[in-house]
């Protein structure tokens, strides 16, 4: 199978923009700003919600804890994927009655999201989780929905978003690809 | 590739390379023995055969608690209490424990090679909890996990092994390992323990009798459990070992300031070790016990979670 570009939905400057908006809406929709935490979903997630507490730390004027959470040992498909995914390290300030955003790149079926806020509670018992995701495509599996939402993008299930960040991929923008026969 | 990775019986064939994957993918679990709520359901479904034909507390009750906190569930075989005792041979136990349908075998047995023999006789992962005088694997894992914590790393470390090396799949599976890294080991003891043929185990291993020069610089310092039966086969009066090679602060201070000083249990105070180092800042004896812990859940987790072992040394950068 192969797999073929077919348009670019964002660029460096667009991406940039909607996280600036998104650390907008975040500080609009949150009352206490002392209580709430950022934690990025692995592995793109991360630098997402890092780019964003920085967006939100020149708005206030002070630091934001983030932190980041590997979702591997939550996940439902284990039995059907081999070999074993590498788990990674998982760093969360402090969970217990906090305000979360969770942050990823791409909302597609609910299933990573609903992973990760297994997760979440085993670390604590936050006070409120909310969604926080740069592409919402659409193709839910399970009751789950962003709370702040970058773009939504119309797709079909035999196409693929590519979100390329310049912190793990030395590029800067987000695809659409499809797999073709 | 895929044989030797499905099971781990031995550190001896393992590459540096593999062992340092295993020891990053305790990372993680050595985080959820951190967390207020410690279980997970990655394993939920699986079970973990423990069968143990020797006598254990801490590596079964190990290996147990890890299955439970991915999740899996174990049943446990003890020789004081199975078949054995009523004549059944190895080979139809672990047969019978096997159409209990395990997801994985964890194997202690008294003679060496007993879980080689087992897994090429089972269709699940087998792992080595101790055969005989060959290796125990796991305790080798969790003191490299434990001393590369402490120091940052596993290069060219200098260690220091003592007491009844000749007796211990411990000390093996450490020589073994930490070889692979560079390390120059020592190994001292009663000449009894201390044949020349374990300088062969693995390159940079020497013995020295003396303990003193044994401790001369060492990062990490390694005492070994004497068993006491074994003090009279020759015999070595108690006091005599206690006199000549019992870890004690002040011979503790010929080695770097900064030295480890591991123990893989049951610890005999007062006997190869002075109460006072077991629980001194450089003792790491606990530490041992909570990172056991982390890598047979890392291994459980490589063994029996996906649809059959690791086939492949996974990309550990994705």
């Amino acid at each position: 199978m192969q797999v073929v570009e077919k348009r670019q939905l964002m660029s460096a400057t667009e991406i940039d923009r909607t996280l600036q908006r998104l650390a907008h809406e975040i500080v609009e929709r949150t009352p206490d700003l002392n209580q709430l935490v950022l934690v990025g979903i692995r592995r793109r997630g991360v630098p997402l919600a890092e780019r964003l507490a920085r967006n939100i730390e020149s708005i206030l004027g002070r630091n934001l804890p983030v932190g980041s959470l590997d979702i591997t040992l939550y996940r439902d498909d284990l039995s059907t994927v081999a070999p074993q995914p590498v788990v990674q390290s998982s760093d969360i300030p402090i969970v217990d009655d906090r305000d979360i955003v969770l942050v990823d790149d791409v909302l597609y079926t609910g299933r990573t999201t609903r992973a990760a806020m297994n997760g979440l509670f085993d670390l604590g018992r936050p006070r409120r989780v909310r969604l926080c995701v740069l592409i919402d495509r659409g193709h839910r599996e399970l009751p789950v929905e962003a709370s702040f939402i970058g773009r939504t993008v119309q797709t079909s299930s035999s196409e693929i978003i590519e979100v390329r960040l310049k912190e793990i991929d030395n590029e800067e923008r987000v695809v659409l690809v499809d797999r073709v026969p | 590739m895929s044989d030797r990775f499905r099971h781990l019986l031995a550190i001896e064939p393992l590459t540096a390379e593999q062992i340092t994957f295993l020891l990053d993918q305790a990372k993680p679990f050595q985080q959820i023995q951190r967390h207020p709520l410690k279980k997970l359901a990655t394993l939920r479904g699986k079970s973990v055969a423990l069968a143990f034909f020797e006598a254990s507390t801490r590596t079964r009750i190990s290996f147990g608690t890890a299955a439970m906190r991915l999740g899996a569930d174990s049943m446990s075989l003890q020789a004081e209490s199975s078949s054995l005792k009523k004549g059944e041979s190895l080979i139809d136990t672990v047969h019978t424990l096997e159409a209990m349908k395990p997801d994985c075998i964890v194997i202690r047995h008294a003679a060496s090679g007993a879980a080689q023999f087992i897994s090429e006789r089972v269709a699940v992962p087998v792992i080595n909890a101790g055969d005989g005088l060959h290796e125990h694997p796991t305790q080798g894992l969790l003191d490299a996990l434990t001393i590369r914590d402490r120091r940052g790393s596993l290069e060219g470390l200098r260690i220091t092994i003592l007491g009844d090396i000749l007796h211990s799949r411990v000390a093996r599976s450490n020589i073994h390992l930490l070889s692979k890294f560079g390390a120059r080991i020592t190994l001292c003891g009663p000449a009894m323990w201390l044949p020349r043929e374990l300088e062969q185990v693995a390159p940079g291993v020497r013995r020295v009798f003396s303990i003193d020069e044994a401790l001369e610089g060492a990062d990490v310092v390694m005492a070994l459990r004497v068993q006491s039966e074994r003090l009279n086969e020759p015999s070595l009066p108690r006091d005599e070992y206690i006199r000549l090679y019992q870890l004690t602060g002040a011979r503790l201070a010929r080695a770097r300031p900064e030295a480890l000083v591991l123990h893989p249990g049951p610890m005999i105070r007062g006997l190869e070790i002075e109460p006072a180092v077991a629980d001194g800042p450089q003792s790491c004896v606990l530490e041992q016990v909570t990172n056991g812990i982390a890598v047979r859940m890392a291994l459980l987790y490589l063994l029996i979670g996906g649809t059959g072992g690791l086939e492949d040394l996974p990309n550990a950068s994705d």
